[in-house]
């Protein structure tokens, strides 16, 4: 019987099956950062239990620290206290850290694929929702809580339930302007926020194998945002392409090795699904968020739906969504004025990203009542923009050109809104409060499209900037 | 596994939180996750949504002491910060019930030792205005069985058979029984090509 990544990877890891019926399923590679891991490590400690695969384990800084002055002490004394316990158990467990000395410092789920530490085949956790962005180098890797994080630190394993699996099929082809970022908000609207609960989504179809790997991280980042905990992509040429000469993938004919059993893993021809999911690529034009959830979004020349016209169940969360970004059912999300344009995060922090918004940001400049971020997801991607001369770009547009790390995404650093701020975002994020202020919103939109929000000082279509 | 651990049963009074997509940045922003420990989480469950509506059912004395949550769909999407479920633990919640759960939400709060059931949008929203009604009344979460009691009613739940064995099981807290393994870690590891380097 033909055979789905997922099967093939969930048979490879699976150590066991519990007394509950769960699998017990080896964990391959175990990404940590400072927020969700010092209770995991304090637990171990009062266990007396080491670090099982400290050689599988990789520890990065991101979630507090400052984009601009990144000099120890931190400012924020609770900040330098995540750090300082991140760097000690690190040190203390044998686990590799990537600070800011080693060059490789960054987003967790931008550094995992970068440094070749994700790769095709392998289970893959980390305490961190985001952690479906791996998938796209063809893994099965979920987020996880802290105490699961303890049991990885100290078994390498978890126990787990095998998720259903959905093909989420997206055909044709993607008009100009439009991003990766529009296909997933747009498969998130179609399929719903909770429409993947249960399931592991693979992205399939045309407009996804057509794809840059850059392209596919940002797909599978937000596949929790749907619900779903894992989405993969299966590994093709492009993945063979992209994983080549990597800092941690194998040389030589270790590589021509790697390269073949990776192909292995991929969904089999005839393969049976739980379901199957099919989208128009040629329907989506950039798309902008305008609730509370990252389901709730429309093409940007659409405008925001009524509360009449859905389920019953449903209405009160729109009317709380229009309360909270006092927006009226009927109003176009083209024109929305904005206060912030942040472009950044593990869904597009990327350089492909960074170049999108600078071929915007040649377009104009910030305007005046606009605070405009660049932050970049790690310290190489940084690195290659400042090689290509994108931060010159921008700061010549009036962007602020920013140290790597997660920023405005969460608003755990002192990068936030203020207030009842607008933020154009190019995150994953448009929940209350989640970009720092408890009353600030949030539009979720592509990179070229906050950029285009930044120089117009409001919502705006990047296709007739572009033209 | 210590009887403390097992979850067959868990009672006591419910406190509605209505609405659907409540994500864990909702139950805990982000700007209380900056501790090293989970101790004082409790005191910041649903901090901005208690200061946005003095109505909200955690700033009402009358649910002062309640430890069975009933909640709409998707509850606990978003973020895997565990400091979520602490959080509603550290408040005194036991046991969710609800339409839906975020995925990660739910394995955390199993990890945790607090069951979540799923019972139907038609009981939820039946539950949850019968706990308006009477908050004194107990809600009996029956976890073996998968119902849940409320005076006279019986609600039909659900929860999956992994995590209900192991809450029924008492071995949700499960570093013990994964470490039983042994040496079947390091072989299951050495037979991936990536770990023996192709």
């Amino acid at each position: 019987m033909a055979r789905t990544l997922l099967d093939k990877v969930w048979e490879a890891h699976t150590v066991r099956t519990l007394p509950s019926g769960q699998t017990q399923l080896l964990i391959g590679l175990h990404l940590i950062h400072e927020v969700t891991t010092p209770q995991a490590f304090q637990m171990l400690k009062d266990s007396k239990l080491k670090v099982r695969m400290p050689e599988r384990t990789f520890a990065t800084l991101d979630h507090i620290i400052p984009t601009t002055d990144q000099t120890r002490p931190y400012a924020d004394p609770l900040a330098e206290e995540m750090a300082v316990h991140m760097i000690r158990n690190a040190k203390d467990f044998g686990v590799p850290l990537f600070d800011m000395a080693t060059g490789r410092q960054g987003i967790v789920h931008v550094i995992g694929p970068e440094l070749g530490l994700s790769q095709p085949g392998m289970t893959i956790a980390c305490g961190d929702s985001h952690t479906s962005t791996h998938g796209a180098v063809g893994a099965i890797a979920f987020g996880i809580g802290t105490t699961q994080v303890r049991d990885v630190l100290a078994t390498q394993c978890l126990a787990m339930a095998k998720p259903k699996l959905r093909q989420v099929r997206v055909d044709g082809a993607l008009a100009q302007g439009v991003y990766a970022k529009d296909v997933i908000l747009f498969i998130i609207n179609q399929l719903g926020v909770k429409g993947g609960v249960g399931y592991a989504y693979e992205y399939a179809g045309s407009v996804i194998e057509r794809m840059t790997m850059e392209e596919r991280l940002t797909v599978c980042n937000m596949s929790i945002e749907g619900g779903a905990r894992c989405g993969y992509v299966n590994p093709d040429q492009t993945t063979i392409d992209y994983m080549r000469g990597r800092p941690y993938v194998p040389q030589g004919a270790a590589f021509d090795n790697a390269a073949k059993w990776w192909r292995s893993m991929a969904t089999e021809t005839g393969a049976a699904f739980d379901d199957v999911a099919k989208l128009d690529g040629n329907a989506i034009e950039p798309v902008v968020t305008w609730g509370i959830n990252p389901g709730m979004s429309v093409g940007v020349s659409q405008t925001i739906p009524s509360p009449d016209a859905q389920p019953e169940a449903e209405r009160p969360t729109f009317r709380e969504a229009l309360a909270h970004m006092d927006f009226k059912a009927g109003q176009p999300i083209k024109g929305a004025k904005i206060d912030v344009a942040f472009v950044g995060s593990c869904t597009n922090g990327r350089l492909s990203d960074l170049r999108a918004a600078a071929e915007v940001a040649k377009k104009g400049k910030v305007a005046k009542h606009v605070r405009a971020l660049i932050v970049p997801g790690s310290q190489q991607v940084e690195k290659a923009a400042e090689a290509e001369g994108l931060h010159e770009i921008f700061k010549a547009a009036g962007f602020e050109w920013r140290k790597a790390g997660c920023s405005m995404c969460l608003g755990m650093n002192p990068d936030q809104l203020v207030g009842r701020e607008m933020s154009a975002s190019s995150s994953n994020r448009n929940f209350i409060g989640r970009q720092g202020s408890p009353t600030g919103r949030t539009l979720l939109m592509s990179p070229a499209m906050v950029a285009a929000a930044a120089i117009t000082g409001a919502v705006a279509d990047v296709r007739e900037i572009l033209r | 596994m210590s009887t403390e651990y097992v979850r067959k049963h868990v009672a006591g009074r419910g406190i509605p939180v209505t609405g659907n997509d409540i994500d864990t940045d909702r139950i805990i922003p982000a700007r209380f996750l900056k501790e090293v420990t989970f101790e004082s989480m409790g005191e910041h469950a649903f901090e901005d949504a208690k200061k946005a509506n003095p109505e909200h059912p955690f700033n009402q004395p009358v649910y002062k002491g309640a430890s069975v949550l009933v909640v709409g769909q998707n509850f606990g999407c978003g973020s895997s910060r565990e400091h979520a479920p602490q959080a509603l633990m550290r408040w005194g919640i036991r046991a969710i019930v609800g339409g839906s759960y975020g995925e990660i939400f739910f394995g955390n709060c199993t990890m945790l030792g607090i069951p979540c059931l799923t019972i139907s949008q038609a009981d939820l929203e039946w539950l949850q205005k019968a706990v308006e009604r009477s908050p004194k009344e107990t809600v009996d979460v029956d976890v073996e069985k998968q119902q849940v009691r409320f005076g006279d009613k019986v609600i039909q739940a659900r929860i999956p058979d992994g995590p209900r064995n192991q809450l029924v099981q008492g071995t949700w807290d499960s570093t013990a029984v994964l470490l039983e393994a042994g040496g079947a870690i390091e072989a299951t590891a050495k037979k991936l090509p990536y770990v023996s380097g192709f």
